[in-house]
Parts: C-alpha cells; sequence; structure tokens
C-alpha cells in the first residue's frame, strides 16, 4: 500500500512539472504523427505486394502496430527516462541520494521521471489497434479483453526488467547512448509479428529481448490467436526476467562506490 | 590548394587513430544498427516467398543482397547529426569553431571521412556474418566494385552537404525534431532505405529523381548488386556529383545568412 502510495506521488509530481511545458504537448503530436504516417505508409508498401503477410491480414498488422506504438509510449514515458537518469546518477554518484532513503532503492530509481507527452503515443497506438479491430472486424469477449489485459501487464514487467538489466551495466561501463541505441533497434522488430522473423532470431527476440511478449503475444490475444502454452510461457518469461533485473540490480549496487556526492 | 589536402590528410588520420581506440564502442553502435535492414530482410523474405520467389524482381538472394550491402552504406551515410547544432550553438562550441582559419565544413568533413575508413575495416567481419546467415547473391562486375567504392563516398558528401544544411535551420529556431523527423521520414521512403525503390509506384519512382535522397542509399546499393547498366552507373555519378554542388552552393548561401544570427558571449 506505502508502494502504490509513492508511485502515486512521484508521477503526481512528474507530471505536474512536464505540464508546465504545454508547447511541447503540439509539438509531441506532430512527431507521433510522423512517426505514425511512415508506419502506414510502410504498411501498405507492403501489402501492394501480398495480401497476407504470414498468415497476419492487413486489419491484424494494423492491431500489432497499435500495440508496438502502445509500449514504445510506456518506454519512451516512463522506462527509459528512469533508466537514463540511473545511468547519469551511477556515473556522477548522485546514486548516493537514493540509497540513504529508506525505501528500496529500485523502486525510487525506477518512478522517478514521468515523461507525460510521450503517453500522445499510447493513445495513439490504442486508437490505431482499435481502427484495426474494427477495420477487420475482430470481435472480442470480456474473457479476451481481460487476457489482453494481462498479457500487457506482462510485456511491460519484461520491458522494464530488461531495461534494467541494460542499465545495470552502467556500474561497469558507461555506454548509455549505445544502449538506447541498442534497445531501440532491436525493438523495432515488433513492429511486425515474431513469427516473420528466422528461427534463431525469433528465439533471440523471445527470450533474449522481450519483444515478442511486449507486443506480438497481446496481439495475439486480441485477434484469438493466443494458445495456453503461449499464456503460461509469456507469464514464465516476464516473472523470470524481473528475477534476473533484480539480481543484476543488486549485483550492480554491490559494486557501486559513491562519489562523495 | 595542397596546404588543404594537408589538412585533410592529417585530419582524417587525426579521426581515424582517435575511433580506432573506441573500437568496443563502435561495435556497440554498429551492431545496434544491423537489427533495422535485418527487419526489413525478413519482411520482403516472407513477402517474396508468399508471392512464389520474386517481388519487382528480387527473391530472397537479391533482397539480403541488398540489405547486407544497405549496413555498409547506411554507416556512410553517417554524418554530423542536425541535431548536434543546437548544442553547438548554445554551449558557444561554435565560436571556437568560427576562429579556427579554415570553414567548419572543412573539419566536419574530415573527422567523418576519416571515420568511415574506420568503420569499413570493423564492418567487414559483420559483412561475413550476415552473408553466412542470409546467403546473398552477388556478382559484380570490377566496374561495379570500382563505381560502388566511389558512389558511397558520393553518397557521404551529399549526405554532409544536406544535414548540414538541415542543421542551419537551428540558427533561427530550437523547436526543430519535427522538421527533422519529416526530413527523415521522406527519406527513408524516397532513398530506397526502407524497400529497393523498385518496390514503388511508378510515380513514387518518378518522385525519388527530383530529391537527393536515392543518390545517397539506393544508388551504391543498386551499383553493387548488378542492376545498372554501365551507362546507367557513370550517369549516376555524375548526379552525385552535380547534387554535392547543389548542396554545397546552398549550405553557402544559408551559412552566410545563419551566421549574421549567430551572437556568443564568452567562451
Amino acid at each position: 500500500m506505502e508502494l502504490a502510495r509513492l508511485v502515486v506521488v512521484f508521477a503526481r509530481v512528474g507530471i505536474l512539472n512536464e505540464l508546465q511545458y504545454r508547447v511541447n504537448f503540439f509539438f509531441q503530436i506532430l512527431e507521433s504523427a510522423i512517426a505514425l504516417l511512415t508506419a502506414l505508409i510502410s504498411l501498405a508498401l507492403v501489402f501492394r505486394h501480398t495480401t497476407m503477410l504470414a498468415g497476419w491480414q492487413p486489419a491484424e498488422l494494423l492491431v500489432v502496430m497499435g500495440i508496438y506504438g502502445l509500449m514504445s509510449g510506456i518506454v519512451q514515458a516512463v522506462i527509459q527516462p528512469n533508466m537514463v537518469r540511473l545511468a547519469r546518477d551511477v556515473f556522477d554518484g548522485r546514486l548516493d541520494y537514493i540509497l540513504t532513503k529508506p525505501v528500496d532503492a529500485q523502486l525510487l530509481i525506477s518512478i522517478r521521471e514521468w515523461q507525460v507527452w510521450r503517453f500522445t503515443n499510447v493513445g495513439l497506438g490504442l486508437l490505431v489497434a482499435g481502427v484495426g479491430m474494427i477495420w477487420g472486424q475482430i470481435g472480442f469477449d470480456v474473457w479476451q479483453a481481460l487476457l489482453f489485459v494481462g498479457m500487457l501487464l506482462c510485456g511491460i514487467l519484461a520491458l522494464y526488467s530488461f531495461w534494467l538489466i541494460l542499465t545495470s551495466t552502467s556500474f561497469i561501463i558507461v555506454q548509455i547512448e549505445n544502449l538506447i541505441n541498442l534497445f531501440e533497434g532491436l525493438f523495432a522488430a515488433g513492429r511486425w509479428p515474431v513469427s516473420i522473423y528466422p528461427g534463431w532470431l525469433r528465439v533471440l527476440l523471445t527470450f533474449v529481448v522481450p519483444v515478442a511478449f511486449a507486443v506480438t503475444v497481446p496481439a495475439e490475444a486480441l485477434t484469438a490467436r493466443l494458445t495456453g502454452a503461449t499464456l503460461v510461457l509469456a507469464v514464465g518469461v516476464s516473472v523470470g526476467l524481473f528475477v534476473i533485473a533484480r539480481l543484476c540490480w543488486r549485483w550492480g549496487l554491490s559494486r557501486y562506490s559513491g562519489a562523495s556526492a | 590548394m595542397w596546404g588543404l589536402l594537408d589538412f585533410y590528410r592529417s585530419a582524417m588520420k587525426q579521426s581515424m587513430l582517435t575511433q580506432f581506440q573506441y573500437r568496443a564502442a563502435n561495435y556497440f553502435y554498429m551492431i545496434g544498427m544491423i537489427a533495422e535492414p535485418i527487419i526489413y530482410l525478413s519482411v520482403w523474405s516472407v513477402v517474396a516467398t508468399a508471392q512464389g520467389g520474386t517481388v519487382a524482381g528480387y527473391d530472397a538472394g537479391a533482397f539480403a543482397a541488398y540489405y547486407i550491402v544497405w549496413t555498409l552504406v547506411r554507416n556512410m551515410n553517417i554524418v554530423f547529426t542536425p541535431y548536434g547544432w543546437e548544442e553547438r550553438i548554445r554551449s558557444g562550441e561554435l565560436s571556437g569553431l568560427l576562429l579556427r582559419p579554415l570553414h567548419p565544413l572543412h573539419y566536419d568533413i574530415a573527422f567523418f571521412a576519416g571515420w568511415k575508413v574506420v568503420v569499413i575495416v570493423l564492418w567487414l567481419p559483420i559483412a561475413a556474418i550476415l552473408a553466412w546467415l542470409f546467403q546473398p547473391v552477388l556478382a559484380p562486375t570490377w566496374l561495379e566494385v570500382a563505381v560502388f567504392a566511389v558512389a558511397i563516398w558520393g553518397a557521404f558528401l551529399i549526405r554532409m552537404m544536406f544535414l548540414w544544411l538541415l542543421g542551419l535551420i537551428s540558427f533561427w529556431t530550437t523547436r526543430v525534431a519535427a522538421i527533422y523527423e519529416l526530413f527523415f521520414s521522406v527519406e527513408l521512403f524516397l532513398s530506397g532505405r526502407i524497400a529497393p525503390l523498385a518496390l514503388f509506384p511508378d510515380w513514387v519512382q518518378a518522385l525519388a529523381d527530383w530529391f537527393p535522397f536515392r543518390w545517397t542509399f539506393g544508388f551504391p546499393i543498386e551499383a553493387l548488386i548488378g542492376q545498372l547498366s554501365p551507362m546507367a552507373l557513370i550517369t549516376g555519378l555524375a548526379i552525385q556529383a552535380c547534387w554535392i554542388l547543389v548542396g554545397l552552393g546552398l549550405v553557402m548561401i544559408v551559412w552566410q545568412r545563419a551566421l549574421r544570427r549567430y551572437t556568443a558571449v564568452g567562451n
């Protein structure tokens, strides 16, 4: 309960802070619109040459693309800014301030930044997915909706854990620009269902970089493709990644020596 | 003239030595970049298979060749980012650059050109691994190899000019991200970066002729994978030269006006 209250307080302060810069909202919308248009044109280009892509119809791929937008919105709004700040704090020693507080440090470093305008992409992604559902006349019931939300949460947990594992390396090397570059490059694979990739890459995108569970699996839940085995795997991998991330974080902390900040 | 050549030789050597020290960082960066062509390649391979083997004349092997050559061309395409101008202006770094005896453009070209030499060397093992994974079909003639070797440097210079031009907008406004993103989106489609231009409708291909983008990306790739006649290869180099000059001219004109708006205190 105490944890939830902390998250709410931090989110409120972060959001109030960002709300001061209202013009940013319009520029964010402009940027999101350009990104969306780019994605739609590439989809149109592919379907100029084929009617189905690895068993997915155009409307269903729109759903995939929408969920990709939603997830990258969450990553850009909360996960990535917090991790970038963590890497900087490790570098200049300001992590000391976190460690002296009486709350779990991992929680604190995960909720400090809220780039609220980035949530535009979340809304836009939901819109695109919705349009895809209507266009493809994909019906779903309450059970499927619940499953979808559950899979989304698993996906967010997996992405967060993956980012924390990446950022924990900043306790030994300072490479944050490269980390962002690496993550964005790999995560872009989620624009398409992972089934289009060659076998070795699919394994990589499922178990190492959780692109499959972040985007493809929630889309499968919405389009009635989800099997029981995938469901169990999604929960298992997300929780597993979280445990690994926790261990990496603890290991990183044990190497950290303050810089008399 | 000789002095200038001397400068380029020294500056390129310096940046080569510097960048070679950061081998690991360079590799990290190049590996992050490789995801993009692999995604495109996977999509188009699936489409080609579904269409009975070929799409617009490309089969899986040709797509593999296109996107593996793509990785080198993309690396040659990386020049001073337009986002970097804001920092140069805001921090007053530009004042220092202006005090030097040569135009700042020379320093940027020399620095990145030297870096490219390191990038090409580091790229070779990556290309070998990609070739082993994706089995490209590639049988270039000597002329094609020669034209490619020149064209990647032409591509580098064209993009250098146009991204410099774009970056100069920072002298007028700091709200540049949307403009840049629009530029990069148009470039994505009209350059052949997302897919070979042959896959686009005719009107897009016609449109691409009016922009510099295809000469920075599609042309060098198509030159090496053997899609162009000897005549088209030579004409292509000539058009690249024209775009370099157009870009240079525009940079000179805008630079004059941009500098008049620049003020700095201290530093």
